[in-house]
């Protein structure tokens, strides 16, 4: 089926149409897919409105324009501890196109940078609608359609307490077995709002509440690493696929995790 | 009836206008409605790296670009690189035998350009990583990654 593709001039005219059925247009690495397949919707929009493409860092927050390519995040100093994993996400012509925006549908097993949003506690601006939602509600009513992104805000960690870890087959640019992100501040010395977040690992990114649980009110020692590690894929449900088998994601999580830690003890 | 779109833009240098279908991609738009063979079709879904062309000097994998976007940009692709003389790319990939079955040398050319613009002196590893998105099933990359290297380090013939 041939899709018609709307260009308008605001975000707002867009989670209108969006709104009415559209399906939004973003980098394009997503639904121009499904565009040549001939699967995409009858209605496409896409908007030229400057502002999705914004970053702005006022004090401890970041905002990221949804429209921003990882291109984009890599090429802006600020954002150095977002580099790591931006740079991991496709080869060199996705990070051009790909966006911050899209990652967070991006189907599995991609969507890496959206497992390092959600291990940042990112919360997420709709169009047209006041406020903005925590990005965990986002990502489990992603397959429902919940309007459109228009951008992602989160505070800057502080040194040593975020992590990114991402494991592929192939490198430089591999999908992932799985990816894992946390985000552990201390306070006195002990973590205080573990968050952990898995890629990879189920139909979308996901928390790691049993690493959670281990991690919090510790201090990030070898014990503690031991202990998250043992339970890491305690209620995950990952998928079996050509990359690697449900079994295999499962057997490999609390190594992955305990490496990641490891990584973020040494600082 | 299925709506065009004009699109004006610039395809190696040259003023272009031509009309794209509703939802048509940018590779579909050059090789059928400009003539420009040189971006190859390889996956159509952004995996292989053969349609690869630069847009307002960015890589961008074709099949995945849809095609009114380009109105008012820059298009390159590999066709444009030997005009007149052939880029020292493409002699350097002649000498080191990178290219065999031939598919993906326009993708692997425009990527290795769009490196030596921005970087004309790259490392090995900057080099595997700039052509990370383009696939090769004959070479083994090892002769693509050589005469890569060859022209960065001006050890080939201009």
């Amino acid at each position: 089926m041939t899709s018609t593709v709307l260009t308008v001039a605001t975000m707002g005219e867009a989670a209108r149409a969006v709104a009415q059925g559209a399906t939004f247009f973003g980098g394009g690495t997503i639904v121009m897919r499904d565009v040549n397949a001939g699967t995409a919707a009858a209605s496409i929009v896409r908007t030229t409105d400057p502002s999705l493409k914004d970053i702005r860092i006022s004090g401890d927050t970041v905002t990221l324009g949804a429209g921003v390519t990882m291109a984009s995040v890599l090429a802006n100093r600020d954002l150095e501890f977002l580099h790591p994993v931006a740079r991991l996400v496709g080869g060199p012509q996705i990070r051009n196109m790909g966006t911050v925006g899209g990652n967070l549908f991006a189907p599995h097993p991609y969507g890496d940078f959206a497992v390092a949003l959600l291990a940042l506690g990112a919360r997420v601006v709709m169009a047209g609608q006041g406020g903005a939602r925590p990005i965990d509600d986002l990502l489990r009513d992603r397959s429902r359609s919940p309007g459109l992104v228009a951008a992602i805000e989160f505070a800057r960690p502080r040194p040593g307490t975020f992590g990114f870890l991402k494991v592929s087959r192939i490198k430089p640019k591999g999908v992932s077995v799985l990816s894992v992100s946390a985000l552990l501040p201390r306070e006195g010395g002990r973590i205080r709002g573990a968050r952990v977040a898995w890629g990879a690992m189920g139909a979308g990114p996901q928390r790691g509440s049993s690493a959670e649980r281990a991690l919090e009110g510790q201090s990030l020692n070898a014990e503690t690493i031991g202990r998250a590690a043992a339970t890491a894929a305690e209620g995950l449900n990952p998928a079996t696929d050509a990359i690697a088998t449900d079994w295999y994601r499962r057997e490999v999580a609390g190594v992955h995790l305990k490496r990641m830690l490891e990584q973020m003890e040494r600082g | 009836m299925m709506a065009k779109t004009p699109v004006n833009f610039t395809l190696n240098g040259n003023d272009r206008a031509a009309f794209a279908e509703d939802g048509q991609n940018l590779l579909e738009f050059l090789r059928r409605g400009v003539g420009d063979m040189s971006p190859k079709y390889g996956c159509g879904q952004g995996t292989c790296g053969a349609c690869t062309v630069l847009v307002d000097g960015e890589t961008h994998l074709s099949c995945l670009v849809l095609a009114e976007t380009v109105d008012g940009k820059e298009v390159r692709t590999a066709s444009g690189l030997s005009s007149p003389a052939l880029d020292p790319l493409q002699t350097a990939f002649m000498e080191h035998f990178a290219a065999q079955c031939g598919y993906c040398t326009p993708g692997m050319l425009v990527s290795a350009r769009a490196l030596l613009d921005r970087n004309p002196r790259p490392s090995r590893e900057e080099v595997i990583e700039a052509i990370s998105g383009n696939l090769c099933r004959c070479t083994g990359y090892e002769p693509i990654i050589q005469a890569i290297l060859a022209v960065a380090e001006g050890r080939a013939r201009a």
